[in-house]
């Protein structure tokens, strides 16, 4: 019992408010946006999940979100492409602008949202289809009208998938390991040129070296593409990330923004205690 | 800490290690009784394949038919010994088909909007009339076809062309019967596939459309084609509604305003007569009996492979 009573250090209450955290990369960030929300709050009927974030994403970059179970991280993911739709229960207030323009404007169609932000999820979800149809039935259904082969080749290629299953392309996307259909699904995402990819932990159904290869790969795509990507594996924000966004909660479970900056700072130098408690493994 | 608890702590009398064998009779009793469950229905289903099989044997043994004449025969007259049931299974085919096209658009439809598009309230309602659908007794569906839907495609196509007893109106209130057989089948496969399916449509951009048709549907493919399958099963077994309202003799004709009798309809009107047993019209109808077995059977076998062949595992 009393090693319970050491442990439990009393918590520095320094509160530093959301949006001064979003205000110090702001500053440090010059040009516009990937894409930035502004006091979104997301409910589930009366369940506030997501509480008062703002966030901008740079462009080029990967950002982590990284927090505990139950955060809201993937709720808050899910908002930038307008996936919540899919929940009728969901609820958004606030504001997510793309190119200027809110994505939860009246006259907005989610699904043209979801055609420039692509969406890679936990568990991979290829079709029930072949791999070359895999690759093309988005790009098909966004009117792609040019040669198949080689768009399906091409994203095969970017996402490093291709001379694993050049002499298999008619095979099931299933008879894939677990890694690779992650991968299949990345390149399926990539041939409908999205801008943004949102990646809702790509790697937590992975072992460790699909794992290294979807990070690798990351680091390459985002050369092209802006990535989004949730994680509960630190080691892989750290890894992988430019910027590291730390979400919490408290006891009414509301997910909140504590801190949002260079990665390398979260990670070593962070300014809110309850990062540091979380990044160095004391909760969560 | 616990080191010295235990070593303090005073031995304590375990009651005696026993890993015999114990006798549970209420297990063997309860793994009998299901058994015997079990085998029952087997037998039963034995002893109706037997004793179509037999009854079968005395007619084509009765020397006054064999089997080619029975399967290529164009009359069914057991007055003058003609026993084609060529008429009879034409009639089959026409009203499971009409049926077929009425129950398999409409079923397929309401099973896309169930699982895919109605809100949970809506679902709420509709399922449960669609169940009660599925509760009507035949003879309902009987008159509904003599009483309602003759009427109707007489005024719409015209008393002459239509016949009273005719095999459209029975066909289509057998497809009317079959939608909620389908529908519940069918919906019951496209709610199988996992959201994660729907997620990774709805994520490259593809709209519900898109998504139900292309991506869900495909999936489901093999519980849809089991669900036609065991539909046209039912369709080629419905006995009832052809039996008031498609009409009371054989005839050969693919016109579906003309009234014929099929398989089922037939027996129905045979044995509703005084035949004394053994003569030869008796065991007549354990032949069409035998024959519309075997197609079930067939269809049961086809929608078996169907199933494995085209089963699309998505996870």
């Amino acid at each position: 019992m009393s090693t319970f009573e050491l442990s439990a250090q009393p918590r520095e209450q320094t509160m530093m408010r959301e949006t001064e955290a979003v205000a110090a990369v702001a500053a440090g960030a010059a040009g516009t946006f990937a894409i930035e929300a502004t006091d979104v709050n997301i409910f589930y009927g009366q369940f506030r999940a997501v509480k008062d974030v703002s966030l901008q994403i740079q462009k080029n970059k990967i950002t982590a979100l990284i927090g505990p179970s139950g955060c809201g991280k993937s709720t808050m993911l899910r908002a930038f492409n307008r996936m919540n739709d899919l929940v009728s229960t969901a609820r958004i207030a606030g504001e997510v602008l793309f190119h200027g323009r809110n994505l939860y404007a009246r006259e907005v169609d989610p699904v043209e949202v979801r055609r420039k932000i692509g969406m890679v999820f936990q568990k991979p979800n290829p079709f029930p289809k072949s791999i070359y149809e895999n690759v093309l039935w988005g790009a098909k259904i966004n009117g792609f009208k040019g040669k198949a082969d080689d768009l399906v080749e091409q994203s095969l290629r970017q996402a490093a998938l291709w001379d694993e299953v050049k002499d298999k392309l008619k095979q099931s996307g299933l008879s894939l390991s677990g890694g690779q259909q992650q991968r299949l699904c990345i390149a399926r995402t990539i041939a409908t040129r999205p801008e943004i990819i949102l990646m809702d932990e790509p790697c937590s159904a992975l072992d460790p070296i699909a794992t290294l290869k979807i990070e690798d790969l990351m680091r390459e795509l985002v050369e092209k593409y802006t990535i989004i990507i949730v994680t509960h594996n630190m080691q892989q924000a750290a890894r992988v990330s430019d910027y590291t966004a730390f979400f919490n909660m408290e006891q009414d479970r509301a997910g909140y923004l504590v801190e949002y900056d260079d990665t390398k700072k979260i990670f070593t130098n962070p300014k809110d205690q309850r990062t540091e408690d979380y990044v160095t493994g004391r909760f969560g | 800490m616990q080191t010295t608890l235990k070593t303090t702590a005073a031995p304590i009398d375990l009651p005696q290690l026993d890993l015999h064998k114990r006798r549970r009779p209420h297990e063997i009793i309860i793994q009998a009784f299901l058994f015997a469950c079990g085998i029952i229905s087997i037998f039963v289903t034995l002893g109706i394949v037997f004793v179509l099989f037999q009854e079968s044997l005395r007619f084509f043994g009765s020397g006054e038919v064999n089997l080619i004449e029975f399967l290529t025969g164009t009359t069914w007259q057991p007055a003058i010994g003609e026993f084609g049931i060529l008429p009879l299974f034409l009639s089959t085919i026409i009203t499971s088909l009409i049926g077929m096209l009425v129950a398999l658009p409409l079923g397929l439809a309401v099973a896309i909007y169930l699982s895919e598009y109605a809100s949970p309230r809506a679902r709420g309602i509709l399922k449960p009339i669609l169940e009660v659908l599925a509760g009507i007794p035949t003879v309902v569906y009987g008159y509904f076809a003599l009483t309602f839907m003759t009427p109707l495609l007489r005024s719409l196509f015209g008393a002459d062309t239509v016949q009273i007893y005719n095999m459209a109106s029975g066909g289509i209130v057998i497809g009317i019967l079959i939608i909620p057989l389908i529908a519940s089948m069918s919906e019951d496969a496209l709610s199988a596939v996992p959201r994660s399916l729907r997620e990774g449509a709805y994520g490259l951009g593809a709209t519900k459309l898109e998504t139900s048709l292309k991506i869900v549907v495909p999936a489901a493919l093999s519980g849809i084609s089991a669900a036609v399958i065991v539909g046209i099963s039912r369709a080629v077994g419905e006995t009832m509604v052809v039996a008031l309202s498609v009409g009371a003799g054989p005839k050969l004709t693919f016109n579906p305003f003309e009234s014929a009798e099929t398989m089922t309809g037939h027996i129905v009107r045979i044995s509703g007569g005084d035949l004394s047993y053994d003569s030869i019209d008796y065991n007549s109808i354990f032949s069409i009996a035998l024959f519309l077995f075997v197609i079930t059977f067939l269809l049961n076998l086809i929608s078996r492979f169907v199933v494995q062949r085209f089963r699309e595992v998505y996870d």
